[in-house]
């Protein structure tokens, strides 16, 4: 939990950069102002052009098929450059964006979900920078992450959030480590849009004057130390859903890039540096370790994926942060029964020889960790 | 025992030219040498066999880093401190050995003013700096940064027939109140300098690299020097506001050195030839109730004048203690030498404050450092006297204890901490 994520928006901007200084040396199909037309049905997704100048390109749409669809356009790298959802049977809708040269993808998406079919779009104007097509991968795979760790937080978090609704103290107090996984597995991806952090996993001492405090941490008080559930809780609780939801739909728009991925791995031990094993994060319900567990899965999951690149470029970095990783894992496995579950040691039952012990290991990782962004970019 | 110092080290230490960081930072291999030529002609600091550089670089200068032995013992004793203790993490050997070329490689650097790695910019944006940076622009400062092995990590590592038999563990002395959690380590690092800065820097710097291999135990902090190396300079004071360390071993006194200090080719284990043993504790002063105490009883404690810092009966500092005009338990009377059997340790203590102790007190004290040639003739006897009968034991307390092996110096630009105790031939 912190308000704001450099790295992330830093990486986007290179991105863009990137994008920005692209070049011509392919025709163009459609000339300046000639909108495309996308035709889009049931497994079907028809462009009337292959390549367009940059600038700003329009998408005449038409659903011809039997269920709603959803149109984007795409990077390489699976991030959103512009989408309009829910576009029902039988209906168009013109949508417009400034896209700058580059290859890109249109895709549809009908019942807006998967994959969907997609069509290749060059945008001509400038040098096109070269991309390397296995870190696209990394990105499109951990964005893939990123969106499943959303969409399995959601019936959490509802069940939670039903759980308070209904009363149910217990039944609550049993979900709220739960619902907050997927969220701390990609917190630096849910980090950089900003504005969902502060309402959903803000702690009582990060609220700025005036803000009002809800979200789980907010819950988490009232369950564990005020011991009761009121009208505020309950409608805190809707309020938790909705702002997720939020996240949920625009985790796809997330600005990543194998750098900010890296950074965010590395973010991500920062947030059990910081947080987690000072017992900082769920002061109530110590929990932590639930959520430490979710931060290092996340940037393992991040790693994994950056890995083959960066062990060409540094070996002895991908085998050091292999042997941390594993020491890691096998340290918090010391703190649950059952490896497949994630309740873990209540955080105020670990002692302060422990909880160093704990910390010694995260520095161990977090180190060499910091190094995965410049071994992934060499 | 190497007389010579490496060409390389010319290079690489500018000496009392005393090079700003900043210039320096960055520079690669060539840039070194061009900043040698840069300096002008300024004479390299070097310490050559036993000879120590009397007075040493002013205060900004460099210490010469290679040498017969490691640089922060004889050589003159900064104003600032900060000493810490490491745990090993490794089982490998071949990583801790790896840690101790990359802690030697930047050892060697800091020690001359320059920035560890690759400096602290101007590097890849995406990774971190290899230099933490908050020594850019400070001269060297001095910078000495000593090694120690303790007890421990010979168990750790299998090296029990290479641990000398004069790094014992020192025995539990009366009125000891011992913080485990602030005492022992498996490795230790002086950090010396006069600016404290440049001090923190070091030990941050070896620490960050260290991360996965090594862990500090505890560090401590030391803003003032309360004995010198450097008879002519003025004597320092310790918190208790008297003159310290009076007729400390100076870094000019081979035989003294000899004798005391250094371990000789005969004492073995072959690996330790020239190094020291190291006693670190950490005496907590109730300067408070200090404070109270008249100025007569003060004297008496201590056996010597507050302003002059002479001897009882004597009207000079520096004037033979008569130890028969001191109170039997005075503190200056049962620390020397002629009171045990000619024991003398080569102290290099630092008065330390680290802030209050939640009863409206300062958490204060004295850091000590004792140098010695054999622990079991050295600290533990004289430990052991006044622990015992010492009047000054009504306001310390010894708080924190560690023992160290401290290897010779590093002889070149290919040696490294520890090579002669993990390698096989040595």
């Amino acid at each position: 939990m912190r308000a704001v994520r450099l790295s992330v928006v830093t990486a986007a901007a290179t991105a863009a950069a990137l994008t920005a200084v692209t070049g011509c040396t392919e025709k163009s199909d459609a000339k300046n102002g000639d909108a495309i037309q996308v035709t889009a049905a049931d497994s079907k997704c028809d462009t009337s052009a292959k390549t367009v100048p940059a600038g700003q390109v329009t998408l005449k749409i038409e659903n011809k098929g039997s269920k709603a669809t959803e149109v984007e356009i795409v990077f390489p790298d699976d991030r959103i450059v512009s989408e309009k959802e829910n576009i029902g049977p039988g209906t168009k809708y013109t949508l417009t964006a400034e896209v700058k040269a580059g290859s890109y993808e249109i895709a549809c998406r009908p019942g807006m979900k998967g994959h969907g079919v997609r069509q290749k779009l060059t945008v001509t104007g400038g040098k096109v920078a070269k991309r390397d097509p296995r870190l696209d991968k990394a990105v499109a795979a951990y964005r893939a992450y990123a969106q499943e760790q959303a969409d399995a937080t959601l019936p959490k978090a509802e069940a939670f959030a039903k759980s308070v609704k209904d009363g149910d103290m217990e039944a609550a107090k049993k979900a709220f480590a739960d619902s907050r996984l997927g969220w701390e597995r990609t917190e630096p991806v849910a980090e950089s849009f900003g504005d969902i952090d502060p309402k959903v996993d803000v702690r009582e001492d990060g609220l700025e004057d005036g803000q009002k405090w809800t979200g789980w941490h907010r819950l988490e008080k009232a369950l564990w130390h005020d011991k009761k559930i009121g009208a505020e809780e309950k409608t805190l609780a809707d309020q938790l859903v909705t702002d997720l939801k939020d996240w949920q739909k625009r985790v796809g728009k997330a600005e990543i890039t194998p750098t900010s991925m890296a950074n965010g791995a590395k973010e991500l031990l920062d947030e059990v540096a910081t947080g987690k094993v000072t017992g900082e994060e769920d002061r109530y319900s110590h929990t932590d370790l639930t959520d430490f567990k979710g931060n290092v899965e996340g940037a393992q999951k991040a790693y994994e994926l950056l890995k083959p690149v960066a062990q060409e470029n540094d070996a002895a970095l991908t085998t050091e942060l292999d042997k941390q990783f594993t020491a890691l894992d096998t340290l918090l496995d010391k703190y649950r029964t059952d490896k497949s579950s994630y309740v873990f040691t209540s955080y105020d039952k670990v002692g302060k020889a422990d909880r160093k012990e704990l910390s010694d290991a995260v520095n161990a990782l977090a180190e060499p960790l910091s190094k995965l962004a410049a071994a992934v970019v060499k | 025992m190497t007389d010579t110092t490496e060409a390389s080290q010319a290079a690489e230490n500018t000496g009392s030219s005393a090079p700003s960081r900043r210039s320096l930072i960055g520079w690669g291999g060539a840039g070194l040498a061009l900043g040698a030529a840069a300096a002008g002609g300024a004479v390299a600091m070097t310490r050559t066999g036993n000879d120590v550089d009397p007075v040493g670089a002013d205060a900004g200068g460099a210490i010469a880093f290679h040498g017969a032995h490691q640089a922060g013992i004889a050589t003159p004793v900064q104003d600032r401190l900060h000493f810490a203790a490491f745990d090993v993490q490794t089982d490998d050997r071949a990583e801790l050995v790896q840690m101790l070329k990359d802690w030697t490689a930047a050892a060697r650097r800091m020690t001359a003013g320059h920035a560890v790695g690759e400096g602290a910019y101007g590097g890849l944006a995406e990774a971190p700096p290899d230099d933490t940076g908050e020594a850019l622009g400070l001269k060297p400062s001095r910078l000495t940064l000593t090694i120690g092995f303790g007890p421990s990590l010979f168990e750790k590592f299998g090296l029990n027939d290479r641990r000398p038999e004069a790094l014992v563990d020192l025995p539990q002395f009366p009125g000891d109140a011992l913080e485990k959690t602030r005492s022992n380590g498996d490795l230790c690092i002086q950090a010396c300098a006069d600016d404290p800065q440049v001090a923190v820097h070091a030990i941050r710097n070896l620490a960050r690299i260290g991360f996965g291999k090594v862990v500090i135990r505890w560090s401590q902090l030391g803003f003032g020097k309360t004995s010198s190396t450097t008879p002519d300079a003025q004597t320092p004071r310790n918190l208790m506001g008297f003159k310290d360390g009076t007729r400390n071993i100076a870094g000019t006194e081979k035989d003294r050195l000899e004798k005391f200090v250094w371990v000789g080719e005969k004492d073995g284990p072959d690996w330790m030839t020239g190094g020291s043993y190291l006693v670190a504790r950490r005496i907590r002063m109730h300067i408070e109730t200090w404070d109270r105490t008249s100025l007569q009883e003060q004297e008496d404690i201590f056996g010597r004048d507050k302003g002059e810092g002479a001897p009882v009966g004597k009207a000079k500092e520096h004037d033979k203690p008569f130890l028969k005009a001191m109170k039997p338990d005075a503190h200056v009377r049962l620390a020397h030498p002629d009171s045990n059997n000619g024991v003398t340790i080569l102290r290099r203590g630092y008065s330390f404050t680290d802030g209050t102790d939640g009863l409206g007190r300062l958490e204060a004290g004295l850091f000590f450092l004792a140098y010695q040639r054999d622990v079991r003739k050295g600290f533990i006897p004289l430990q052991r006297s006044l622990s015992r009968s010492d009047a000054l034991n009504e306001y310390i307390q010894h708080v924190s204890s560690a023992v160290f092996a401290v290897p010779p110096g590093v002889r070149g630009k290919d040696d490294w901490w520890g090579r002669a105790l993990f390698s096989e031939e040595a």
